[in-house]
């Protein structure tokens, strides 16, 4: 399926590096029907640039000061095309899983350029509805778990070590996400969040939630099947049968 | 394990060994005025099988009077009650079996017979175990050398890997991908930088393809790859960053491993001046302590504190640490803090002039 040829395609370009912007500025000026609507130097400003601006095609470096790439990726959605730009090509494989229409590799050529536009424009109109999960999952390494969580709050992005966070509960479409008192919304399901968490230290002691093991401060039983985690903030958290049964089996572990 | 009996070969080698020893105790036990023939036989077969397994022991008592840190007295002590022991223990054994085996027909009396060679067998018990002990104590020798020549092989190959480690780390396929990005934006702009920019570059890499066989370089060399690589860096970040240094002039002359700073450095951009959008400095500190024995290095930059560290990060770090390891031992020291927005490694290493 193709867009109507005349149609002008909006982007943006994410990079940090000034020359790197001012090739790709200068590759897309030949192009009458590529506008140029914003620059973004890190990922925070994408992050609040992207919304705004809804363009129809994002150039993302993926090594950038803040926030990389992909966790950019994460936080503005997918309802756009995506163009990876980047140095070395150790993150192909996860731009496939994030469905990104190409993956130039700097420096490129114009004509290499020219082809990703022209996949760009065919995959524009194609509405993929990109599952937030997956986005989450690929923007950790992999085989490495993951050692920060981003969440949007408003127009901010914070930035959650997985150490401080206590535990994460499920709620419909979203998952809260508790650390030093505080409580973070963001879209995700509680197993793709379960995932990316080292299991080491984290652990699905129900349904609804995983918590971290370093805070639990004990475990008290609670009703007939049922256990109750108390974590050193007070929070009491449920813990179902088979959750105690997990916890239990790696307690025996490490014992 | 122990190691005859962990060792089916070895077994079957220390049983054989046993069968003269058993020929000469029978010999002895049936020399003139002693037991008949086929008597003897018929203790000395079970008597020497039951001694050669109750010899193995000697090994846990050699391990644990290791022949190179106990006093001869303790040896000879430790040994020779064990000997006295171990043999008192084979003559009660000897003796029941004689009382056993004189309820038979054909051994009536074997137990009075037998008498006469108590002594016999004592001494030559004791003998034979000292004599185990000996054995023990070559094999724990021959496991020793053969576990020493083992580590000096693993110690190698580490050393090796952490060679190939450095010299695949000198180039970084981010830099010179971005270098190149940046040198391809240039051309159009500005032709002059791009120029430059393409005569740092080939310097850079010049200056790292040399050292691959190198051991030492002067500090004043592995300062200039640094200053040469974060002029490249500077073109790609632009005016983001600063390099502030106060070196001590006597410390030039000094030999540092190749590629001791430059990791460091690279280290402070990649997870430092990269996330900071609003620019970063480092600071390199050097200084001999006026000829003091000692180089003292201190690298500082700053970095965001936010940003949690990334996979990779130490990489870098890790396989200096582990190189002034190699080379040094433990006449170097490598720390690593963080204080607030700060990172800072403090290197120290014994100062090397070259010849």
């Amino acid at each position: 399926m193709t867009v109507d040829s005349t149609k002008t395609i909006r982007a943006v370009i994410v990079e940090d590096e000034e020359l790197a912007r001012q090739i790709l500025r200068e590759m897309l000026k030949t192009h009458p029907r590529i506008e140029i609507v914003g620059e973004c130097t890190n990922g925070f400003e994408a992050v609040k640039l992207v919304p705004e601006l809804k363009p129809d095609l994002l150039f993302l470096d993926v090594q950038m000061p803040k926030l990389d790439g992909f966790e950019v990726l994460e936080l503005v959605g997918h309802d756009m095309a995506i163009i990876f730009v980047t140095a070395y090509d150790e993150h192909a494989l996860r731009a496939f899983e994030v469905h990104a229409v190409d993956y130039l590799l700097k420096p490129f050529a114009a004509e290499r350029l020219e082809a990703a536009l022209d996949r760009a424009r065919q995959r524009l109109g194609v509405k993929t509805v990109a599952d937030p999960s997956e986005l989450a999952s690929a923007a950790r390494q992999p085989g490495h778990y993951a050692e920060r969580i981003v969440v949007k709050d408003g127009t901010r992005v914070q930035i959650i070590p997985v150490s401080k966070l206590d535990y994460a509960e499920a709620q419909d479409d979203y998952i809260a996400l508790a650390s030093q008192g505080k409580k973070y919304l963001k879209q995700q399901t509680i197993s793709s969040l379960e995932a990316c968490l080292d299991p080491k230290n984290f652990l699905r002691i129900h349904r609804s939630y995983v918590v971290n093991l370093e805070r639990v401060s004990k475990v008290e039983p609670y009703g007939k099947d049922t256990h109750v985690a108390i974590l050193s903030d007070g929070a009491r958290l449920p813990v179902s049968r088979a959750g105690y049964g997990r916890l239990r089996a790696l307690l025996d572990r490490q014992i | 394990m122990h190691p005859i009996l962990g060792q089916l070969r070895r077994l079957t080698l220390y049983l054989l060994a046993w069968v003269p020893l058993g020929g000469i105790l029978l010999y002895l036990l049936a020399s003139p005025g002693g037991l008949s023939w086929p008597k003897a036989l018929v203790l000395v077969v079970p008597l020497c099988l039951i001694y050669a397994f109750v010899c193995l022991s000697a090994w846990y008592s050699c391990r644990f009077t290791p022949l190179e840190t106990s006093g001869f007295g303790r040896l000879a002590l430790t040994h020779l009650i064990e000997a006295c022991i171990v043999s008192f223990l084979w003559l009660l054994i000897a003796k029941g079996l004689a009382l056993a085996l004189s309820i038979l027909d054909g051994f009536r009396g074997l137990d009075q017979e037998m008498v006469r060679s108590y002594p016999l067998l004592l001494g030559s018990g004791v003998l034979l175990y000292l004599l185990a002990v000996a054995l023990h104590y070559v094999l724990l020798a021959v496991e020793a050398s053969r576990e020493a020549e083992k580590r000096e092989m693993e110690a190698r190959v580490l050393a090796r890997d952490s060679e190939l480690k450095a010299l695949k780390a000198q180039i970084n396929p981010h830099f010179l991908f971005n270098s190149l990005n940046s040198i391809s934006a240039l051309t159009s702009s500005d032709a002059a930088r791009a120029r430059e920019m393409c005569i740092l570059l080939a310097d850079f890499l010049r200056a790292t393809l040399g050292l691959g066989e190198k051991t030492a370089i002067p500090l004043r060399d592995e300062l200039s790859l640094v200053r040469s690589f974060l002029s490249v860096e500077k073109v790609r970040f632009g005016p983001r960053f600063n390099l502030e240094e106060d070196i001590e002039p006597e410390a030039l002359d000094y030999l540092v491993p190749p590629l001791l700073l430059q990791p460091l450095v690279e280290n402070a951009v990649a997870h430092g001046i990269s996330n900071l959008s609003e620019g970063g400095w480092i600071r390199l500190n050097i200084g001999c302590q006026n000829g003091a024995g000692n180089l003292s290095i201190l690298m500082e930059n700053n970095f965001d504190p936010a940003m949690t560290r990334r996979r990779g990060s130490g990489m870098g770090l890790r396989n200096v640490r582990q190189r002034l390891d190699m080379r040094y031992g433990n006449r170097a020291s490598f720390e690593v803090r963080t204080d607030g927005d700060r990172f800072r490694v403090a290197l120290n290493l014994p100062a090397e002039r070259a010849a």
